[in-house]
Protein backbone atom coordinates (compact mmCIF):
# COMPACT_ATOMS: atom_id res chain seq x y z
CA UNK A 1 0.00 0.00 0.00
CA UNK A 2 1.47 3.37 -1.46
CA UNK A 3 -0.19 6.56 0.34
CA UNK A 4 0.29 10.43 -0.42
CA UNK A 5 0.47 13.21 2.35
CA UNK A 6 -3.18 13.80 2.42
CA UNK A 7 -3.99 10.44 2.93
CA UNK A 8 -1.41 10.50 5.96
CA UNK A 9 -2.78 13.30 7.58
CA UNK A 10 -6.55 11.49 7.79
CA UNK A 11 -4.64 8.40 9.53
CA UNK A 12 -2.64 10.70 11.88
CA UNK A 13 -4.91 10.43 14.73
CA UNK A 14 -5.93 7.05 13.84
CA UNK A 15 -2.20 6.23 14.63
CA UNK A 16 -1.95 8.19 17.47
CA UNK A 17 -4.33 6.06 19.21
CA UNK A 18 -3.22 2.65 17.80
CA UNK A 19 -6.22 1.94 15.85
CA UNK A 20 -4.97 1.20 12.05
CA UNK A 21 -5.30 -1.47 10.96
CA UNK A 22 -1.69 -3.77 10.57
CA UNK A 23 -1.58 -3.16 6.73
CA UNK A 24 -2.38 0.14 6.47
CA UNK A 25 -0.54 0.95 9.64
CA UNK A 26 2.67 -0.50 8.08
CA UNK A 27 1.75 2.05 4.99
CA UNK A 28 1.77 4.86 7.64
CA UNK A 29 4.67 4.16 9.31
CA UNK A 30 6.55 3.38 5.94
CA UNK A 31 5.76 7.05 4.70
CA UNK A 32 6.32 8.68 7.84
CA UNK A 33 9.78 7.38 7.82
CA UNK A 34 10.70 9.22 4.53
CA UNK A 35 8.97 11.99 4.61
CA UNK A 36 10.04 15.06 6.66
CA UNK A 37 6.51 16.66 6.53
CA UNK A 38 3.97 14.31 7.51
CA UNK A 39 6.65 13.55 10.38
CA UNK A 40 6.49 16.59 11.48
CA UNK A 41 2.64 17.30 11.32
CA UNK A 42 2.66 14.01 13.18
CA UNK A 43 5.15 14.94 15.64
CA UNK A 44 2.97 18.34 16.37
CA UNK A 45 -0.20 16.45 16.85
CA UNK A 46 1.49 14.40 20.04
CA UNK A 47 3.30 17.25 21.18
CA UNK A 48 -0.56 18.86 21.53
CA UNK A 49 -1.62 15.58 22.84
CA UNK A 50 1.06 15.74 25.37
CA UNK A 51 0.53 19.13 26.49
CA UNK A 52 -3.54 18.54 26.53
CA UNK A 53 -2.66 15.46 28.96
CA UNK A 54 -0.71 17.87 31.35
CA UNK A 55 -2.44 18.60 34.07
CA UNK A 56 -1.19 22.01 34.48
CA UNK A 57 -2.77 23.19 31.51
CA UNK A 58 -6.10 22.33 32.45
CA UNK A 59 -6.70 22.99 35.85
CA UNK A 60 -9.13 23.38 38.61
CA UNK A 61 -9.98 26.89 39.72
CA UNK A 62 -8.33 27.14 43.50
CA UNK A 63 -10.74 26.38 46.52
CA UNK A 64 -12.98 24.53 43.54
CA UNK A 65 -13.15 20.95 45.77
CA UNK A 66 -13.35 22.42 48.97
CA UNK A 67 -16.46 23.98 47.76
CA UNK A 68 -18.02 21.28 46.15
CA UNK A 69 -18.02 19.59 48.78
CA UNK A 70 -19.11 21.85 50.99
CA UNK A 71 -22.30 22.68 49.41
CA UNK A 72 -22.35 18.99 48.87
CA UNK A 73 -22.63 18.48 52.66
CA UNK A 74 -25.45 20.86 52.88
CA UNK A 75 -27.49 18.62 50.50
CA UNK A 76 -26.49 15.24 51.93
CA UNK A 77 -27.50 16.48 55.49
CA UNK A 78 -30.85 17.61 54.17
CA UNK A 79 -31.53 15.14 51.48
CA UNK A 80 -32.04 11.45 50.86
CA UNK A 81 -29.88 9.95 47.63
CA UNK A 82 -32.32 8.56 44.53
CA UNK A 83 -35.68 10.28 45.45
CA UNK A 84 -36.05 10.38 41.65
CA UNK B 1 -7.04 8.34 40.24
CA UNK B 2 -10.01 6.29 39.08
CA UNK B 3 -11.71 3.88 41.59
CA UNK B 4 -11.81 0.12 40.98
CA UNK B 5 -15.36 -0.77 39.45
CA UNK B 6 -15.65 -3.06 41.96
CA UNK B 7 -15.01 -0.35 44.84
CA UNK B 8 -17.09 1.83 43.24
CA UNK B 9 -20.32 -0.77 42.84
CA UNK B 10 -19.61 -1.34 46.54
CA UNK B 11 -19.78 2.58 47.36
CA UNK B 12 -23.08 2.66 45.31
CA UNK B 13 -24.72 0.09 47.16
CA UNK B 14 -23.75 1.35 50.60
CA UNK B 15 -24.77 5.17 49.58
CA UNK B 16 -28.02 4.33 48.59
CA UNK B 17 -28.39 1.52 51.39
CA UNK B 18 -28.08 4.47 53.89
CA UNK B 19 -24.29 5.42 54.36
CA UNK B 20 -25.16 8.95 52.52
CA UNK B 21 -22.01 10.48 53.53
CA UNK B 22 -19.46 8.07 51.10
CA UNK B 23 -21.52 9.99 48.25
CA UNK B 24 -18.25 12.22 48.47
CA UNK B 25 -16.11 9.43 48.45
CA UNK B 26 -17.97 8.28 45.36
CA UNK B 27 -17.56 11.96 42.93
CA UNK B 28 -14.25 12.97 44.00
CA UNK B 29 -12.18 11.32 41.00
CA UNK B 30 -14.85 12.72 38.84
CA UNK B 31 -14.38 16.47 40.03
CA UNK B 32 -12.03 17.70 37.27
CA UNK B 33 -14.03 15.62 34.50
CA UNK B 34 -17.31 17.57 35.04
CA UNK B 35 -15.74 20.42 35.28
CA UNK B 36 -14.13 20.35 32.90
CA UNK B 37 -16.64 18.91 30.81
CA UNK B 38 -19.25 22.01 31.58
CA UNK B 39 -16.34 24.32 30.95
CA UNK B 40 -16.22 23.40 27.81
CA UNK B 41 -19.09 24.22 26.72
CA UNK B 42 -19.89 27.22 28.53
CA UNK B 43 -16.69 28.82 28.22
CA UNK B 44 -16.97 30.72 31.79
CA UNK B 45 -15.28 29.45 34.79
CA UNK B 46 -17.76 30.70 37.16
CA UNK B 47 -20.72 29.26 35.42
CA UNK B 48 -18.62 25.86 34.98
CA UNK B 49 -17.88 25.62 39.05
CA UNK B 50 -22.07 26.27 39.87
CA UNK B 51 -22.86 23.91 37.21
CA UNK B 52 -20.64 21.32 37.93
CA UNK B 53 -21.85 21.74 42.00
CA UNK B 54 -25.72 21.10 40.62
CA UNK B 55 -24.68 18.17 38.70
CA UNK B 56 -23.31 16.43 41.50
CA UNK B 57 -26.38 17.60 43.61
CA UNK B 58 -28.25 16.06 40.55
CA UNK B 59 -26.03 12.97 40.80
CA UNK B 60 -26.83 12.36 44.00
CA UNK B 61 -30.56 13.09 44.20
CA UNK B 62 -31.75 10.79 40.93
CA UNK B 63 -28.89 8.33 42.18
CA UNK B 64 -31.03 5.50 42.28
CA UNK B 65 -31.83 6.13 38.73
CA UNK B 66 -28.16 5.11 37.89
CA UNK B 67 -28.79 1.81 37.10
CA UNK B 68 -25.06 0.74 36.35
CA UNK B 69 -25.85 -0.42 32.73
CA UNK B 70 -23.23 2.70 31.53
CA UNK B 71 -20.70 3.51 34.01
CA UNK B 72 -20.73 5.77 36.61
CA UNK B 73 -18.18 8.47 34.87
CA UNK B 74 -20.28 8.28 32.02
CA UNK B 75 -23.79 8.65 33.26
CA UNK B 76 -21.99 11.61 35.38
CA UNK B 77 -20.83 13.30 32.10
CA UNK B 78 -24.09 12.96 30.64
CA UNK B 79 -25.62 15.08 33.25
CA UNK B 80 -22.96 17.40 32.86
CA UNK B 81 -23.59 18.36 29.46
CA UNK B 82 -27.19 18.62 30.36
CA UNK B 83 -26.13 21.23 32.60
CA UNK B 84 -23.74 23.08 30.90
CA UNK B 85 -26.14 23.07 27.85
CA UNK B 86 -28.82 24.32 29.80
CA UNK B 87 -26.50 26.99 30.85
CA UNK B 88 -25.41 27.79 27.34
CA UNK B 89 -29.17 28.08 25.95
CA UNK B 90 -29.54 30.50 28.83
CA UNK B 91 -26.51 32.29 28.41
CA UNK B 92 -27.88 32.58 24.39
CA UNK B 93 -30.97 33.81 24.92
CA UNK B 94 -29.66 36.14 27.05
CA UNK B 95 -27.36 37.54 24.24
CA UNK B 96 -30.17 38.11 21.78
CA UNK B 97 -28.17 38.33 18.42
CA UNK B 98 -25.84 35.68 19.80
CA UNK B 99 -25.29 33.07 16.41
CA UNK B 100 -24.47 29.52 17.02
CA UNK B 101 -21.16 28.97 15.53
CA UNK B 102 -21.29 25.36 15.45
CA UNK B 103 -24.13 25.28 12.71
CA UNK B 104 -21.81 27.59 10.26
CA UNK B 105 -19.36 24.48 10.17
CA UNK B 106 -19.12 22.35 8.12
CA UNK B 107 -17.95 18.55 8.29
CA UNK B 108 -15.53 19.14 5.58
CA UNK B 109 -12.15 18.61 4.88
CA UNK B 110 -9.33 19.67 7.16
CA UNK B 111 -5.60 20.39 5.88
CA UNK B 112 -2.63 20.28 8.83
CA UNK B 113 -0.32 23.31 9.09
CA UNK B 114 2.96 21.69 7.63
CA UNK B 115 5.88 23.23 9.11
CA UNK B 116 9.35 20.39 9.89
CA UNK B 117 10.12 22.85 12.00
CA UNK B 118 8.09 21.36 14.87
CA UNK B 119 10.06 18.24 14.88
CA UNK B 120 13.26 20.41 16.70
CA UNK B 121 11.01 21.70 19.59
CA UNK B 122 12.49 20.76 22.86
CA UNK B 123 10.23 19.44 25.60
CA UNK B 124 11.06 22.73 27.65
CA UNK B 125 9.21 24.13 25.08
CA UNK B 126 6.43 22.43 26.04
CA UNK B 127 6.84 23.26 30.23
CA UNK B 128 6.16 26.96 28.92
CA UNK B 129 3.25 28.50 30.66
CA UNK B 130 2.39 30.63 28.09
CA UNK B 131 2.20 27.59 25.77
CA UNK B 132 -0.22 25.99 28.03
CA UNK B 133 -2.67 29.14 28.10
CA UNK B 134 -2.20 29.26 24.36
CA UNK B 135 -3.35 25.37 23.87
CA UNK B 136 -6.55 26.50 26.30
CA UNK B 137 -7.76 29.31 24.00
CA UNK B 138 -7.20 27.23 21.07
CA UNK B 139 -9.31 24.60 22.88
CA UNK B 140 -11.84 27.36 23.58
CA UNK B 141 -12.26 28.33 20.01
CA UNK B 142 -12.91 25.20 18.54
CA UNK B 143 -16.55 25.37 17.39
CA UNK B 144 -18.67 23.31 19.59
CA UNK B 145 -19.23 20.15 18.61
CA UNK B 146 -15.43 19.88 17.93
CA UNK B 147 -14.69 21.03 21.87
CA UNK B 148 -16.99 18.40 23.02
CA UNK B 149 -15.45 15.75 21.36
CA UNK B 150 -11.71 16.53 22.05
CA UNK B 151 -12.70 17.42 26.12
CA UNK B 152 -13.80 13.98 26.87
CA UNK B 153 -11.17 12.37 24.31
CA UNK B 154 -8.18 13.98 24.91
CA UNK B 155 -8.16 16.21 28.18
CA UNK B 156 -10.21 13.52 30.26
CA UNK B 157 -9.52 10.52 28.47
CA UNK B 158 -12.26 8.60 27.89
CA UNK B 159 -12.54 6.34 25.17
CA UNK B 160 -14.31 6.05 22.20
CA UNK B 161 -17.15 4.53 23.39
CA UNK B 162 -17.85 6.09 26.70
CA UNK B 163 -17.82 9.62 24.60
CA UNK B 164 -20.18 8.36 22.29
CA UNK B 165 -22.34 7.40 24.69
CA UNK B 166 -21.89 10.55 26.48
CA UNK B 167 -22.48 12.34 23.68
CA UNK B 168 -25.12 10.38 22.23
CA UNK B 169 -23.46 9.89 18.35
CA UNK B 170 -21.91 7.14 17.46
CA UNK B 171 -18.32 5.50 17.57
CA UNK B 172 -17.45 6.58 13.78
CA UNK B 173 -18.33 10.52 14.35
CA UNK B 174 -16.43 10.52 17.48
CA UNK B 175 -13.18 9.53 15.64
CA UNK B 176 -13.97 12.22 12.94
CA UNK B 177 -15.05 14.84 15.16
CA UNK B 178 -11.27 13.81 17.27
CA UNK B 179 -9.45 13.96 14.53
CA UNK B 180 -10.63 17.38 12.91
CA UNK B 181 -10.55 19.10 16.35
CA UNK B 182 -6.59 17.39 17.01
CA UNK B 183 -6.28 19.10 13.41
CA UNK B 184 -7.55 22.50 13.97
CA UNK B 185 -5.37 22.75 17.01
CA UNK B 186 -2.68 21.53 15.30
CA UNK B 187 -2.90 24.53 13.14
CA UNK B 188 -3.48 27.05 15.32
CA UNK B 189 -1.11 26.11 17.13
CA UNK B 190 2.56 25.59 14.84
CA UNK B 191 3.32 29.57 15.25
CA UNK B 192 3.51 29.15 18.65
CA UNK B 193 5.57 26.20 18.84
CA UNK B 194 7.73 27.03 15.88
CA UNK B 195 11.62 26.63 16.70
CA UNK B 196 14.50 29.11 15.55
CA UNK B 197 15.65 25.45 13.33
CA UNK B 198 16.53 27.60 10.33
CA UNK B 199 16.82 26.57 6.48
CA UNK B 200 13.56 24.67 5.80
CA UNK B 201 11.42 27.11 4.07
CA UNK B 202 12.88 26.32 1.00
CA UNK B 203 11.77 22.74 1.14
CA UNK B 204 8.17 23.35 1.99
CA UNK B 205 7.54 25.54 -0.20
CA UNK B 206 9.06 23.34 -3.08
CA UNK B 207 7.32 20.50 -1.78
CA UNK B 208 3.41 22.56 -1.97
CA UNK B 209 4.04 24.05 -4.96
Amino acid sequence: MKLDCKHVWEHISGYLDHELDPALLEAVQRHLESCEVCSAVFDSTRNILVLTADDRTFELPVGYSERLHERLAAVIASDEPGRG
Amino acid sequence: MKLAVHDEAALLARILAGETELFHELIRPYEKLVYVTILAIVKNETEAEDGAQETMISAFRYLKSFRGEAKFSTWLVTIAMNEGRKRLRKAKAAAEDSIDESTAESEGDFTPAVLTDWREIPLEALEKKELRSKLREAVEQLPDKYREVFVLRDIEELNQEETAAALGMNVTLVKVRLHRARMMLQKTLVPYLKSEAPGRGGFIRRWFQ
